[in-house]
């Protein structure tokens, strides 16, 4: 199982508490893992990637093991200890506001 | 007896306030949406307990929210697990994806930006819900960046009404300081519907909104290379009495104007007002030659003049205005009220509801005679809109 961490609002939003665990058949990508994501949660959908260019949005970013895999390919496989479900995936809301 | 149930949308949050005819005791519930800005909610004059949401966020784009009860409990249409036949999720309420076909209108990429040059049209958020008069599942949105979107399933899927921005001077929109932003949206029942834009000026269509045209002639703003032009009016909004559809009253973003034509010509009103600067403007109810706004210092300095809350009433359709003060803070008060944040109910005795950038949400149940702050400390108010219910 792929463990993903949502930013609080997207969690309430999706009505669900803590982290949400997913899976996956094949390669495990940040595509492959948005777009299981989005299908469990369609309400999710536009609110990670844009609607139509599947961009993530600006103010996200993507970590995973201590890196943040942001720029990395969206088709790169994630670390393993992701795959293995050892390290969940986070999608992170930038610091930003005051 | 009937009730008055007054939706306020805020930087954080929407919150729903409900009293009785009297308009004395009210019942506040919220915040919903917690965190994020509600830029505009709307009741079904269809179905009362029907009522839409924008909610949106810089971080998580846009979500479009849909109440059947009231408001008591909110979903996201389309946000529920649903398949297609290929078995893909067909969640789809908050896709907004302008019209490029050469079917329907005209492929529109670009419009003015604020350096002049061309700039590709992208969607932000949407500024205003509007219901259909007549059916619950039917609902217009209007966009930033300025476009017209319709819903006829309840929010669930969006199609753009592209006669707009195709009709040809998409162009030379551009946008206001707030974003070029579509804020104002009155449906009429003969099909005939009128929009604003920041600051692209006042549009119709005549037939459901296949086809439009500016509506713009007699504006003059100083701030555009030339003042008459058809377009490029920065209107703040529109609003007019639901009995006489022909007689559109504007705040534009300086000066006061009144149509008599549904917007063929337009002539200013401003009369004797303090300043003609200012954002929202509503009509009674009832008496559709009373007309109110909050005239606001400039352009530069978004607060009352004289640090002095004060609302202007008309009863003669314009030019003669009186203030009404009593109950808003006459000294030390700095608050703006937005475009989309003034709003009347339907009782006999006409209520006038206005929210400001300070979080106060204040009542008149007299016409404007007298007001109460009825909440004072919510976040900063974007919009309020007002039902009368049974």
């Amino acid at each position: 199982m792929i463990r993903v961490e949502l930013p609080y609002h997207l969690r309430k939003l999706a009505r669900v508490d803590g982290e949400v665990l997913l899976e996956i058949a094949g390669a495990v990508t940040q595509r492959s893992v948005l777009d299981a994501l989005e299908a469990r949660y369609p309400m999710l959908r536009g609110t990670i990637r844009d609607h139509v260019t599947l961009q993530r949005r600006a103010f996200l970013r993507f970590f995973a093991c201590q890196q943040d895999l942001s720029h990395e390919s969206p088709d790169a496989p994630l670390p393993d200890a992701v795959a293995s479900g050892a390290e969940p995936f986070m999608v992170i809301g930038a610091i930003a506001g005051g | 007896m009937s009730k008055v149930r007054v939706l306020a949308g805020t930087k954080k949050g929407a919150f729903i306030l409900e009293a009785d005819g009297k308009r004395e005791k009210w019942d506040v519930s919220g915040p919903h949406f917690t965190g994020w800005e509600i830029y505009h909610m709307k009741g079904s004059p269809a179905d009362p307990n029907r009522i839409y949401a924008s909610q949106t966020s810089g971080w998580f784009g846009q979500i479009i929210q849909r109440s059947s009860d009231g408001g008591k409990t909110w979903e996201t249409p389309g946000g529920g697990p649903q398949k297609s036949p290929q078995g893909w999720p067909m969640g789809e309420s908050n896709k907004f994806v302008y019209d490029t076909s050469a079917e329907t209108g005209k492929p529109l990429t670009t419009h003015q930006f604020y350096d002049g040059s061309q700039h590709p049209w992208e969607f932000k958020r949407v500024w205003h819900l509007e219901p259909s008069l007549a059916d619950p599942d039917t609902v217009y949105a209007g966009i930033e960046d300025a476009a017209i979107f319709r819903s006829t399933d309840g929010a669930h899927s969006w199609q753009e009404l592209s006669g707009l921005r195709g009709h040809g001077t998409g162009p030379k929109w551009q946008p206001g300081a707030g974003g070029m932003c579509l804020h104002t949206i009155i449906l009429n029942p003969n099909d005939q519907i009128v929009v604003a834009i920041s600051a692209a000026g006042a549009f119709r269509s005549d037939d459901g909104g296949r086809s439009w045209k500016p509506i713009n002639r007699g504006l003059r703003s100083q701030y555009i290379p030339d003042p008459n032009a058809e377009v490029g009016h920065c209107v703040h909004h529109i609003a007019r009495n639901a009995s006489r559809p022909k007689v559109l009253f504007m705040q534009k973003h300086w000066d006061v104007m009144r149509s008599d034509d549904a917007g063929d010509n337009w002539r200013e009103v401003s009369g004797n007002l303090p300043t003609d600067f200012g954002f929202c403007i509503d009509v009674h109810a009832h008496e559709p030659e009373t007309v109110y706004v909050v005239p606001i210092k400039s352009d530069s300095e978004h607060f009352p003049l004289e640090g002095k809350l004060r609302v202007y009433r008309s009863r003669a359709g314009g030019n003669e205005w009186e203030e009404l003060t009593n109950g808003l803070p006459q000294s030390n008060c700095y608050v703006n009220v937005l475009r989309d944040a003034m709003a009347v109910d339907s009782l006999d005795k006409c209520g006038i509801y206005f929210g400001t950038t300070g979080g106060q949400v204040y009542a008149s149940a007299d016409a404007g005679d007298s007001w109460t702050a009825i909440v004072h400390d919510l976040p900063p108010v974007l919009s309020v809109e007002v039902q009368t219910l049974p």
